[in-house]
């Protein structure tokens, strides 16, 4: 099975595959930086003019969903799976 | 009464349907994707021959079964579509009760698109309602069982206020067409229509029945119920509401609200769920906003969605059907054994999370940039915080802890998981080829939707759009992988309530007060009746005895046996179940109403 070699050729590099990823986000800044190659024309906001507003926009946005969201679980939305059936 | 050339596609599904248990069993699955597919071609051939088609004369209005222009057609189109990878999908269910349901399910779905008038449009909603429930309850679980029972509740509360609304309406109007309603002033009719269409669409706070049911349907009854209720809920709103400035930010809300249930949810198919209201947010909200182009983007995500959801669903459904489990904190590590079916799935998680080159970074992109373009900031920004939430549930965590993670899988189970039959890979491989196919080829999808020239004028790809769904979506993912690092979202064993809660608990509450208060008077007022009426009673009944053994007792036992011998006969008929018994008064009720309609 083809797919399941290539997924176990990625897992045993696992290191090199984190640093591409980590290198691709560092391209995906740069890149959003210069004017010829993201034209900014299209954006709808000042703020958007800010070099990686989109990327701090996705990283804090999860980490905030995460929060909220975990503590209304704790809240006492979340419960136990038999709940219902008592 | 009936010409023009055109036939109704729900009218090849029904008929399909109804000799489905006579076709011999070697050419079942022939059949079984045959009619589908004639369904199909049919809404094809439609494109060239748009109008109104066979009007029916009933009592003294006339119902329209077929309004054929290019906001139903686009609907119309995706709905069949889906019908032949959902068949494909559940192929070799043997059971034909479940086809049936599945096929009536889809007729209820493509009649009500294409009705013209509000008559037509609520028979063929019913229709959806009754048919959808049997794909709860053939999974044939107690808890199913309950949970169908609940969604067909809530679905007939709902039709009743569509009925009530339709009613007041032809009252104060003297219409019956199926139009635009009054959405910058609307009264007590347009509400009531509307509160019966945002529960199908499962807005909040009317959305509960959604998470409550889907998860509860069989494996492949589940990825029907995925696409046609809510997404003919959006077709009707887009007809009936566009512009209407409530749907807007409910909208925006729901969008909001499914992501933060989906994040904190342990069960796949439930997770999904709640993605689906999530989803049917951003198209609530696109006929909220109502321009053109807003419009243009719920049709074209409604479309992209119900087959990327499908894909997920049908992801989900083969994790149940191959392992028997589908909550995270007990799977993990499938990779192994699923390798196509995690594959598959990603495809479906990367097109519900937008990215390029797949089907909603197309469609989705079209209702963000007619909030920007109408000024809508906010609106604007929270449908983006959104699709984090999407991403970071579809694409990163059923994924990751589904396939890869800790193996929390009971050894039993990682030992039966494998991938699924062919035909179940085979329709997802064609949703996953159909998400691809419209994320990279835009005009197949963009040339189907109705305020054609706005489509044609939308380009998704700009560099700056590309940089900043990369961004957003790739920094999610960031600080998914820190926070796995962190063990801060490990899944955990549990349920969420929602307002569900309200109607089981109430539930229970009305048969606490049943038993306790109730049963109390009841058992006081037999206490009395004992104490003041035991001695006259008793005398009574020597006298009554005396009559009883010499009159009654003959003509009683003659009796009894004749009832014996009738009721050993109708067991025969009538087994018992109470889910049997409502398919035969349905199937009964809908025979006669047929009959009288085309008869009168």
């Amino acid at each position: 099975m083809n797919l399941l070699r290539l997924i176990n050729f990625l897992r045993d590099r696992l290191r090199m595959v984190v640093r591409v990823g980590i290198a691709a986000l560092v391209v995906l800044i740069l890149l959003d930086a210069v004017p010829a190659i993201v034209d900014k024309e299209h954006a709808h906001t000042a703020a958007e003019h800010i070099p990686a507003f989109w990327a701090a926009f996705g990283l804090l946005g999860c980490l905030l969903l995460v929060i909220v969201s975990k503590t209304f679980g704790h809240l006492g939305v979340s419960t136990r799976e038999d709940y219902y059936d008592r | 009464m009936i010409g023009n050339h055109w036939f109704h596609p729900a009218l090849v599904l029904l008929l399909g349907a109804a000799a489905l248990p006579l076709v011999p069993a070697r050419l079942k699955k022939t059949w079984l994707l045959v009619i589908p597919a004639l369904s199909f071609v049919l809404v094809l051939t439609m494109t060239l021959g748009r109008g109104e088609y066979w009007h029916v004369g009933f009592l003294k209005w006339t119902l329209i079964f077929g309004r054929v222009d290019s906001l139903s057609l686009v609907f119309a189109h995706i709905m069949s579509l889906m019908c032949i990878i959902g068949t494909l999908f559940g192929l070799h269910v043997k059971d034909d009760a479940e086809h049936i349901a599945a096929w009536t399910y889809v007729a209820g779905s493509l009649g009500a698109i294409f009705a013209g008038d509000l008559l037509t449009l609520f028979l063929f909603w019913e229709v959806m309602a009754f048919s959808s429930v049997f794909l709860i309850w053939f999974r044939r679980e107690p808890e199913s069982t309950a949970a169908g029972f609940r969604y067909l509740l809530v679905h007939v509360a709902g039709g009743l206020s569509l009925l009530a609304g339709i009613v007041l309406h032809v009252h104060d109007t003297g219409s019956t067409a199926f139009a635009a309603f009054a959405v910058h002033n609307p009264g007590t009719a347009d509400y009531l229509i509307l509160i019966g269409f945002l529960l199908n669409a499962a807005v909040p706070p009317l959305h509960a029945w959604l998470p409550d049911a889907y998860p509860a349907g069989t494996f492949n009854g589940s990825v029907f119920l995925s696409a046609f209720t809510t997404k003919t809920a959006v077709y009707a709103l887009c007809r009936g509401f566009a512009g209407m400035e409530l749907l807007i930010w409910l909208g925006v809300a729901m969008s909001l609200y499914g992501v933060v249930y989906a994040i904190i949810e342990n069960d796949v198919r439930r997770l999904f769920a709640y993605h689906i209201v999530s989803q049917v947010g951003y198209m609530v909200a696109g006929v909220g906003i109502g321009t053109e182009l807003a419009i243009n983007g719920a049709c074209a995500h409604a479309f992209a969605h119900i087959l990327y959801k499908g894909l997920l669903f049908m992801g989900g459904g083969a994790i149940l059907h191959m392992t028997g489990e589908t909550r995270m904190s007990k799977l993990g590590g499938l990779y192994k054994k699923m390798p196509w079916t995690f594959f598959l799935t990603l495809i479906g998680g990367l097109s519900i999370s937008a990215f390029p080159l797949f089907s909603g970074f197309v469609s989705k992109s079209m209702i963000v940039q007619a909030g920007f373009d109408s000024h809508l900031l906010w609106a604007a920004f929270l449908l983006n915080l959104a699709a984090i939430g999407t991403f970071y549930c579809n694409g990163l965590k059923v994924p990751y802890f589904v396939w890869f993670g800790q193996n929390k899988c009971e050894p039993a189970t990682f030992e039966r998981a494998k991938d699924p039959p062919w035909n179940m890979l085979a329709a997802m491989g064609i949703a996953a080829g159909l998400c691809v196919f419209i994320g990279c080829y835009t005009p197949y999808l963009y040339n189907l939707l109705p305020n054609r020239a706005a489509a044609m004028e939308f380009h998704p790809y700009t560099s700056y759009h590309i940089s900043e769904t990369l961004q957003i979506l790739l920094f999610t993912a960031l600080a998914f992988f820190v926070l796995v690092k962190l063990k801060k979202i490990e899944p955990h064993a549990g349920i969420n309530l929602d307002l569900d809660w309200f109607y089981r608990i109430g539930g229970r509450a009305f048969l606490w007060l049943a038993r306790k208060p109730i049963q109390a008077v009841d058992t006081g007022v037999g206490e009395i009746y004992r104490v003041g009426g035991l001695l006259p009673l008793m005398k009574s009944a020597s006298l009554a005895g005396l009559f009883d053994n010499r009159v009654i007792d003959g003509a009683v036992d003659g009796l009894a046996s004749t009832v014996r011998g009738l009721g050993g006969r109708l067991r025969f008929a009538q087994r018992g179940p109470l889910q049997e018994n409502l398919t035969i008064v349905f199937a009964a009720a809908a025979i006669l109403l047929l009959g009288f309609m085309f008869l009168s």
